[in-house]
């Protein structure tokens, strides 16, 4: 036998065993050979592996470990050496190869293992993030929510609105079985149940208001957890086995005092309303943090809500106020207006009616004065006469005052002898004085001026009430009267602090002093001298008569002469002084004296005030006529006297310049409408002028109404007629 | 109501009622012309304030002067038979047994307006309280007013003859008139 270069197998070939091993051996190589083909194929997929070259030795391996196994395959038969070389070959490189990988793998398997510890840190981490963006996002939902809850909250004033919206939105959100709103009774004792969710019509459950668990929730303005069997949870009967949780929380009810200007609202308040809110029954929720902030959140908003609510209906309770008082006081206003009118009608008619039939008493009685009488007679008639007067007076006083607070009535300033004034007040005042044996002492300071310019009638008025008043209300003793010119130091009156006297260059401020040593005032009774229908009381007054009005009127007499009276008295019984200062105008010179003797006429410059001035005299009283007609020659006049109107319209023509005419004549106007209808052009046309014996409002507008320039008071004196002219041939117009 | 004890106003001296007084001091080397002034001045401011006449009397005496030297006595004469003549009529109108009030009332307003503007005061008052009797168609009080109404013409006429007396008297002393 020749040997061969074939190797045998070790054993006998068993064929079964064989054929197994073979077949395995084979796919074990295919094995082998796919898998690097996979992982090549994968690695190139991926971009990211950061162990390439790894894969290429176990590639390597592998591929050589089924290069083994299927060089292995030719073994088992026969086979020749180069067979047997290049399976050695390939176990030699596979055992280089596998040993080269399993050193590699010593490093790389705790780096592997690493990789896959951070990715389970990295997946840890983001279901953090996961649980933490739920959070967020709940919380979120819960601030839509509040200001969803807010919004319906404050979109309406109405405090039962937004109560119900609360409860209604609160109990949406949070999923709740049961919320109740309990509010504190008027007398502050008691919680009593005034809304509920589910139910429709809360009876009027109530609690007292210092349990334990209300206190509890009062004191801290958090959500409190409390028992679900507290009085305020027991709101119906258990719907199931386990109640749910129950929450309250207060919700102050601020009043408008308790904003201050520059502060937050102080929650000094101590009044609360308690919100109790119950989750589902036999659920397993529980209340979670964000949702028992949403809760306190809603409180406080409701408490804002209902401020605002409890402002606006104090507004409109305050605006409905006001429109009821206007009303009134519109009312009122009208009644006054009315009253006033009424006044005023009644004073206007008094005036007329008052007056005739005292002028035709006092007239009456002063002629019945003057025939014969029996001293019985003479002095009832006195009694009839002095009463009468006094009611004049009474009467005057009354009308005057009404027209003084009108305010209609105007000074008629004028110039007078001043020291006349007094002279005469004494006068008239000395019989009375003399009888009470009262001393009248007069003074006049020598720097007084001789004439003034005022309202002699009115300053005579009130010298004379004042004085009246010294004497009246003097038993015994003196009267003295001081009248000097008010220097600028002694102007001011310490009783009358806003009485400014401003001394100028025309005027001068007269200050008069009345002292007297009669009963003197009661510091009481000041303030009511110089009002209205006021008097004192007191005995010695009872006698005195008097209507309390004279002082009232002198007050107003002295304010429109510009001045200030005021009374000064030490006391009762210790004499009283009267101080008046009014304001007069200084005159230029001394004007007319109203004497009786005749006057120097001034018989040279008469005849030349007007010469040539044609007038026409139209009277039917042939002694007025010749009168007027005297008057006006003496004035220079070129006079014609005539006696009806025929006549004056016959005489009349363009070159007379003045047409005097009675109106009381019977065709006294109508002949003043025929003259300007005769002469129509005004330039040419004579001035008309009304002589009448009456000066009313009516007959000046019938004057004027039919168009005269003038109207003239009966009987004219000589200035009056000169004046008149002189205005009339210079304006026109006398009106 | 009490009675007061009447007391008469208290005469400040001078010339009372009676015309024909002489003024009470005479020194003795005066002269008649200022006597008879005097006495004039006197008569005058009694006339005045026993209300006989008024400012419109004095009016009237300044109206006179040397073209018209007796305007006060003409329109005074004048004044007299014009109040003569009112007088008359208004006495037959209150005679019948209709009076026409409207008549008696015109006449009293003549009348008025005359004493009105020759200054006779007291003439003019008594026309106010006449006018009066006549709105409320008093006969009686009217017949009264009228009887009172002649008297004092009368007496005013006396008085002012008496003045003008007094003013000739001066005039021929030499004096003149106005003083």
């Amino acid at each position: 036998m020749e040997s061969c270069n074939c190797i045998e197998p070790q054993l006998p070939p068993d064929e079964l065993l064989s054929k197994y091993q073979y077949i395995s051996d084979f796919f074990i190589a295919l094995a082998y050979f796919s898998i690097p083909l996979e992982l090549i194929y994968f690695v190139k997929k991926s971009a990211v592996f950061p162990y390439r070259w790894v894969l290429v030795q176990f590639g390597a391996f592998i591929v050589l470990c089924g290069a083994t196994h299927l060089i292995n395959l030719w073994t088992f038969t026969i086979h020749s050496r180069n067979v047997a070389i290049v399976m050695t070959t390939a176990k030699i490189l596979t055992a280089v190869v596998s040993c080269a990988t399993a050193l590699m793998l010593v490093h790389i398997i705790p780096d592997l293992l690493s990789v896959k510890t951070r990715e389970l840190f990295l997946k840890n981490k983001a279901a953090e993030l996961d649980r933490e963006m739920g959070l967020i996002r709940t919380q979120e939902e819960t601030g839509r929510h509040v200001r969803m809850l807010t919004h319906e909250i404050r979109s309406t004033l109405d405090r039962h609105t937004i109560l119900k919206t609360t409860l209604v939105e609160l109990g949406r959100t949070l999923s709740l079985e049961e919320c109740a709103l309990w509010m504190p009774t008027r007398t502050g004792l008691e919680l009593q149940l005034a809304y509920t969710l589910r139910q429709q019509n809360p009876v009027g459950y109530t609690v007292p208001i210092h349990l334990p668990v209300i206190n509890q929730v009062f004191s801290s303005n958090r959500a409190v957890k409390i028992s679900p069997n507290s009085p305020v949870a027991r709101l119906r009967p258990l719907a199931g086995k386990y109640p749910g949780e129950v929450v309250a929380v207060r919700v102050p009810l601020l009043h408008l005092s308790n904003f201050q200007i520059n502060d937050w609202p102080e929650l000094s308040t101590k009044r609360y309303a308690l919100m109790v809110l119950m989750l589902p029954s036999d659920s397993a929720r529980q209340w979670h943090t964000y949702e028992l902030e949403l809760v306190e959140v809603v409180a406080d908003q409701v408490a804002v809500a209902l401020s605002h609510a409890a402002i606006l209906e104090e507004s409109m309770r305050a605006r409905d106020l006001l429109m009821e008082q206007n009303v009134a006081l519109d009312l009122a206003r009208r009644e006054a207006e009315t009253a006033i009118r009424a006044r005023n009608d009644f004073l206007a008619v008094m005036n007329h009616e008052m007056r005739t039939p005292m002028h035709a008493i006092i007239a009456l009685s002063s002629l019945l004065q003057e025939t014969e009488l029996t001293p019985e007679q003479r002095l009832m008639v006195e009694t009839i006469l002095k009463s009468s007067n006094l009611l004049a007076t009474l009467i005057n006083d009354v009308l005057d005052l009404s027209r003084l607070e009108d305010g209609s009535l105007q000074l008629d300033l004028g110039s007078f002898n001043l020291a006349a004034v007094f002279r005469e007040v004494i006068n008239l005042i000395r019989p009375i004085a003399s009888v009470k044996k009262l001393l009248v002492t007069l003074h006049l300071a020598p720097d007084l001026p001789e004439y003034a310019i005022g309202d002699e009638n009115r300053l005579m008025q009130t010298l004379l009430n004042v004085v009246g008043n010294a004497v009246k209300f003097s038993k015994e003793g003196s009267i003295s009267i001081t009248a000097f010119v008010a220097k600028a130091e002694s102007l001011r009156d310490p009783r009358a602090p806003d009485f400014f006297p401003v001394p100028s260059d025309n005027h001068f401020y007269l200050r008069v002093q009345v002292k007297d040593t009669g009963s003197g005032i009661n510091p009481q009774d000041y303030p009511k001298l110089f009002t209205k229908f006021a008097q004192s009381q007191s005995l010695a007054t009872k006698n005195s008569g008097g209507s309390g009005l004279g002082l009232a009127i002198c007050k107003r007499f002295v304010h429109l002469m510009d001045g200030h009276i005021w009374l000064e008295s030490e006391g009762l019984g210790k004499g009283c002084t009267a101080i008046f200062m009014v304001k007069l105008g200084i005159a230029e010179c001394c004007t007319e004296s109203k004497l009786p003797a005749a006057t120097k006429a001034g018989m040279n410059h008469a005849r030349t005030d007007f010469p040539g001035l044609k007038v026409i005299v139209m009277d039917d009283n042939g002694v007025s006529r010749m009168v007027t007609k005297g008057l006006l020659v003496h004035l220079g006049c070129d006079v014609t006297g005539v006696s009806s109107g025929d006549e004056c319209l016959r005489l009349i023509s363009q070159d007379h310049h003045v047409l005097f005419i009675d109106v009381c004549m019977h065709d006294g106007y109508e002949v003043a409408r025929r003259v300007h209808e005769k002469l129509t052009k005004r330039h040419e046309r004579p001035l008309t002028v009304a002589l009448t014996a009456n000066s009313d409002k009516a007959t000046k507008d019938q004057c004027r109404r039919v168009g005269m320039n003038g109207v003239v008071l009966k009987p004219v004196s000589i200035d009056k007629m000169r004046s008149v002219l002189s205005d009339l041939l210079e304006h026109r117009i006398l009106l | 109501m009490p009675l007061h004890h009447y007391r008469p106003p208290p005469n400040h001296g001078g010339i009372t009622s009676t015309p024909q007084q002489q003024v009470t001091h005479q020194p003795p080397a005066m002269d008649v012309l200022s006597q008879l002034r005097h006495q004039l001045a006197d008569y005058t401011n009694s006339l005045h304030r026993d209300g006989f006449l008024d400012d419109q009397f004095s009016q009237l005496q300044q109206l006179q002067d040397e073209s018209s030297p007796d305007f006060a006595m003409e329109v005074v004469s004048l004044f007299f038979e014009d109040c003569q003549k009112l007088v008359t009529n208004m006495a037959r109108a209150l005679e019948l047994q209709a009076v026409d009030f409207k008549q008696v009332d015109s006449s009293v307003h003549q009348l008025k307006g005359s004493s009105s503007s020759v200054g006779a005061a007291r003439i003019k008052n008594l026309c106010v309280a006449f006018k009066t009797c006549c709105d409320s168609q008093n006969r009686d009080g009217c017949m009264r007013c009228l009887q009172e109404v002649n008297r004092e013409c009368v007496l005013l006429k006396n008085k002012l003859q008496t003045l003008f007396r007094l003013e000739q008297q001066i005039i021929s002393a030499g004096g003149s008139i106005p003083m």
